[in-house]
């Protein structure tokens, strides 16, 4: 059993945040957006835990559960806001929410 | 002091990078949100070998079971509207994905750069138990559990009143 470099685990957290970046940039869907913001979360939360092992101090992962509450938090609004636009627009395309006017 | 288990470590890492490239790639949400699951559950394995056994677990339990569960029943109500949209389908993914993704290789190569360039430093591995990970929630911490629990007392209140205003823009339509 051979031991994982401090680095390969900050690697890890750093391209899931990148696919993330990637998928919050280049898709249009909303649902999309929430998803790709639900992996940059928890690739944040990932490197947090990650520094919590190198130190073995607790503190990475009562981090790791603040970001936990705030997804929790911010995809029970994004959700119902997105049930709101397809509601009115019936579409769930981010260009069209784009307008800022009723 | 425990070494870290490698290859569960990478086949788990391997396996979250590969499932989190098929969410970005999908084009229906559905198939996306079963690669999200697949993709939440390797990164709770993940923790789970990096000595995180609590963290793992609520990482299986809230984000695959409970925000889940709301991504699937969100996409059940607007499914009609969840296939790409036309700008997608104009553009295809592959060209739009090109100017992000080449910016992005920039940010990963200046990444390892500099994390190559620093002393090498393995992960201990060391098991924090929850018990430890409670003692300085509630101890040190418990200013941030306060406001973590008044963040989510205000993201329920909103939640309710967003769809409550659409129960009550349909009862006028009818």
């Amino acid at each position: 059993m051979t031991q994982v470099p401090f680095e390969h685990g900050l690697l890890v957290a750093a391209i899931l945040f990148g696919i993330g970046l990637i998928g919050l940039l280049a898709r249009r869907n909303l649902l999309f957006l929430l998803m790709s913001i639900e992996i940059l979360l928890n690739a944040a939360g990932l490197a947090f835990v990650v520094a919590a092992s190198r130190w073995g101090q607790a503190d990475g992962q009562v981090m790791f559960i603040f970001i936990l509450v705030m997804a929790a938090a911010e995809v029970s609004v994004g959700l119902a806001l997105v049930l709101q636009i397809h509601h009115a627009l019936k579409t769930l395309d981010s260009d069209a929410v784009s307008q800022l006017r009723g | 002091m425990t070494a870290v288990s490698s290859t569960g470590f990478y086949v788990f890492s391997g396996v979250a990078i590969f499932a989190t490239l098929l969410v970005v790639a999908q084009r229906s949400a559905v198939h996306a949100l079963l690669y999200l699951i697949v993709s939440f559950l390797a990164i709770g394995g993940v923790l789970f070998v990096l000595g995180a056994p609590f963290v793992a677990a609520l990482e299986v339990i809230i984000y695959a079971g409970a925000i889940m569960v709301l991504f699937v029943f969100v996409t059940m109500m607007v499914s009609p509207g969840s296939e790409a949209s036309p700008a997608e389908a104009r553009w295809g993914l592959l060209r739009a994905l090109a100017g992000p993704a080449s910016i992005g290789c920039v940010l990963v190569w200046e990444l390892v750069q500099v994390l190559s360039a620093a002393p090498g430093v393995a992960l201990s591995g060391n098991v924090v138990s929850p018990k430890e990970v409670a003692a300085a929630l509630f101890g040190t911490y418990v200013l941030g559990v306060e406001l973590a629990s008044m963040l989510l007392l205000s993201g329920l209140v909103g939640a309710y009143h967003l769809g409550r205003r659409m129960l009550y823009r349909d009862r006028e339509a009818s």
